[in-house]
């Protein structure tokens, strides 16, 4: 199944336990997924209906954390895991606050999607905010790929593509500025356009952590807070 | 890195097969097989059991945990009645099975034990060929064609996930297999009869981890076709195999419920204390 060997226990049970767990952050995965590029979909299309229905359906996304927090729990406390077992556990609890914080940045997108369906819309359009969603959505599929595929090597695809995410923040915010600077009658709306961006680029930040729980959980190796080029170097190491 | 720019694909979500939260087993929900009603067992003068009430659920496994001396193996000899073998020992209260009381006159205690079958702590095959220890009580059965003796020794053997391992030495000694096959041997010939209720009493605890791991995945795997309680020294066995445990201290049943439970947020102090390893 996979390099960790998690389906090889002797206890049959026990091996279904862990598929199952793993499937559940999957599926609390592709959850998030979907809700962030709703929420997205629901600014560019300035579709009020669907922002709503985003941040009312995260109640869902933070009930799959308590569920699987609870499974964690009985693994811990039945099954005593050691050695890789006991490093799934701990990455899977790490994972799912991220992912509910990510389904959190999605609902905050889908209340501010519904408040920017009634302001004016921009010449433009919100083809930036597209991008940078994008961009975002890129960096959580990646990292759940990652997960599933307990693939190490994310974690500097990733990171590298956080400081894309970064400058794109950075551009949207910069020219908010110089839009509220232009006509003061737009604040209100440029601010919630900056607040999405801001959300999304949350988003990238939790999918970076998801990419550094997947090094910690193949490798052993715990490579939060450091820099790309030290992630990239303690990979090539092991 | 293409994956980073495809916009279309996301991951699939299922919720429909994720158990809700909460959603333990209940003994309410559960067919029981025994009941033991306000039981109380002396050795002499000695009180070893005091009132215990419980119900024992079909097709689960049950542990008994507690420290050396809680009472755990003598309430456990009570339910085939092998307590009646130690000089001075006298119960009251009630033990039913299927409704019936097993301490009632009328009852054939050899015919009780066929029913709730035992396996010991220490591996105790008889000094027969493997093929002859599952077969014996199976003949005591009236079972004497050959073919059919053949099949239901298979039978018990691959039930017993040993029959892969002795096909070829089927009329060696029992004595020549290792410890935790012997223990695998014995529990085969406990279920050949095709009891209701299994009884282990600290069933690996003479076995080095990897036999004991084999002898929990047997449990688990059991517990399609039988009732079993076991009583073991070993919480984390009890954790990982059981679906309820039982907690005795000093002849007390302090608490009883789902294994979850039991282990993630105990009712009672003294449980907490024991299973977290701060006295016992």
């Amino acid at each position: 199944m996979d390099k960790l060997n998690l389906d090889s226990h002797i206890s049959q049970q026990f091996n279904e336990e862990l598929e199952e767990i793993r499937n559940h952050v999957m599926a609390m995965g592709g959850l998030v997924e979907q809700q962030t590029a709703d929420a997205v979909r629901a600014v560019v299309e300035g579709d009020s209906a669907l922002g709503r229905r985003v941040a009312e359906d995260d109640h869902k996304v933070n009930e799959l954390e308590l569920v699987i927090d609870e499974e964690c729990n009985r693994i811990l406390a039945r099954r005593q895991p050691a050695a890789s077992d006991l490093r799934l556990i701990f990455a899977i609890i790490k994972t799912i606050t991220d992912l509910e914080r990510i389904g959190d940045e999605a609902e905050k997108i889908g209340w501010l999607a519904t408040r920017l369906a009634e302001a004016e819309r921009p010449a433009g359009g919100y083809g930036q905010l597209e991008n940078l969603g994008n961009r975002v959505r890129g960096q959580l599929r990646t990292a759940l790929d990652a997960f599933v595929r307990m693939d190490p090597t994310a974690a500097v695809e990733v990171a590298r593509e956080d400081s894309k995410v970064d400058r794109e923040y950075e551009a949207i915010l910069r020219q908010g500025i110089t839009f509220m600077m232009e006509d003061p009658r737009t604040i209100r709306r440029i601010l919630d356009v900056i607040w999405c961006a801001r959300a999304l680029e949350r988003i990238g930040d939790h999918s970076k952590n998801i990419c550094e729980y997947v090094v910690y959980l193949v490798s052993g190796k715990d490579v939060r807070h450091a820099s790309t080029d030290e992630i990239e170097r303690e990979l090539r190491s092991s | 890195m293409n994956d980073l720019n495809d916009t279309t694909r996301t991951h699939a979500v299922d919720l429909t097969r994720i158990r809700p939260r909460g959603a333990q087993r209940r003994l309410e929900d559960e067919d029981i097989v025994m009941e033991v009603e306000n039981l109380s067992l002396w050795y002499g003068e000695k009180r070893a059991l005091h009132g215990i009430t419980m119900k024992l659920p079909r097709h689960r496994v049950t542990a008994f945990i507690g420290p050396s001396g809680c009472g755990k193996s003598s309430l456990l000899r009570c339910l085939n009645r092998m307590n009646d073998l130690v000089d001075g020992a006298r119960i009251e209260g009630r033990i039913l099975l299927d409704g019936h009381d097993i301490y009632a006159r009328d009852v054939d205690v050899p015919r009780l034990r066929q029913t709730v079958g035992m396996v010991f702590q220490k591996p105790n095959p008889f000094p027969k060929t493997i093929y002859e220890n599952v077969a014996y009580g199976l003949r005591l059965k009236g079972i004497r064609k050959r073919r059919e003796l053949d099949e239901r020794v298979e039978w018990a053997l691959r039930a017993a996930a040993l029959w892969e391992e002795v096909r070829d030495r089927l009329q060696e000694p029992a004595g020549s297999l290792s410890g935790g096959q012997q223990q695998r041997l014995v529990i085969a010939r406990a279920i050949a009869i095709e009891p209701q209720v299994l009884l282990l009493d600290e069933p690996a605890s003479a076995l080095d981890p990897i036999s004991t791991l084999k002898i929990e995945e047997l449990i688990y795997n059991l517990k399609a076709d039988y009732s079993i309680v076991i009583v073991t020294h070993n919480m984390q066995q009890a954790a990982r195999v059981s679906d309820y445990t039982a907690f005795m201290y000093m002849g007390d049943l302090v608490e009883y419920g789902d294994t979850d439970t039991i282990f993630t947020r105990p009712s009672q102090r003294r449980t907490e204390d024991y299973i977290t390893g701060r006295y016992g």
